[in-house]
């Protein structure tokens, strides 16, 4: 064990405010904005996906902005998902260990869906 | 459920129904739906980058009494998430809080969030076949 070489008051100050706590709700606001622009995109993207064949669906993701905004989108909603998702868990799952797992699941699938989706969007953009 | 058997304050049960918090409910509940609707936008890149075949799994599931259920659903869910949260935005900068106008611009969301389904849903038809 190392000993303690801080003062109790510096102590007390470490345990305070870390000045990280409003970075959840900006974060989501953040998104939340980014997602009014990409999700209006995604809407015209989604309009127009039905009148297409696989060759012009996979023509239209790949050209080079839509697949920026399509990788941008994946991950600002699959991020904006785990933030409002968590908040649901912390207001209604009260069971500590149950809060906790769920917490943990919901960050690794809106990853990983995250990541799928940018995959994805790669290989259909330089034709693999 | 949590595990110590305190009492509870009344909850929702006490309160008269009103436009504010249908809002609230419908917010975390659409964002909830849509949260679910990010597997359809994973399945859908991965069977377009996968090839035609997968394409084709997807465009039939789509066009499926479950999918447009489910495509309609997402649809309304994605108009209301939108408009519900500029909302939202609006008021975190202090806009919109008076009573009358927080009862006006909840109905307003609510009811535009109709209207915009109708709108995407009308264009889809409008282009030919709806998935």
């Amino acid at each position: 064990m190392s000993r303690e070489l801080r003062t109790p008051l510096k102590r007390a100050l470490g345990l305070g405010s870390a000045r990280h706590g409003v970075r959840h709700f900006l974060l989501q606001r953040t998104t939340a904005l980014a997602l009014i622009a990409l999700g209006l995109w995604f809407a015209w993207i989604a309009l127009r996906l039905p009148q297409l064949d696989y060759a012009g669906a996979r023509a239209l993701v790949a050209a080079p902005l839509n697949a920026v905004l399509m990788i941008s989108f994946a991950v600002a909603a699959f991020w904006h998902a785990q933030l409002g998702l968590q908040v649901v868990v912390e207001d209604y799952v009260h069971t500590r260990w149950l809060e906790f797992a769920l917490q943990i699941a919901i960050r690794f699938l809106c990853f990983l869906g995250a990541a799928a989706c940018v995959l994805a969007v790669i290989r259909i953009a330089l034709g693999h | 459920m949590p595990a110590t058997t305190r009492p509870l304050s009344p909850h929702l049960s006490v309160y008269r129904w009103q436009i504010q918090m249908v809002t609230s409910l419908l917010h975390r509940a659409t964002g909830i739906a849509l949260a679910a609707g990010t597997i359809l936008l994973c399945v859908l890149l991965l069977a377009l980058a996968a090839g035609a075949d997968a394409y084709a799994r997807v465009q039939a599931f789509c066009a499926s009494w479950l999918g447009l259920v489910l495509l309609f659903g997402w649809s309304w869910s994605f108009a209301f998430h939108l408009l519900n949260g500029v909302r939202h935005l609006a008021q975190d900068v202090g806009l919109g809080y008076a009573p009358a106008q927080f009862v006006r611009n909840g109905w307003v969301a609510a009811i535009g969030s109709l209207a915009l389904t109708a709108l995407i849903w009308a264009c889809a038809l409008a282009r030919g076949g709806a998935a």
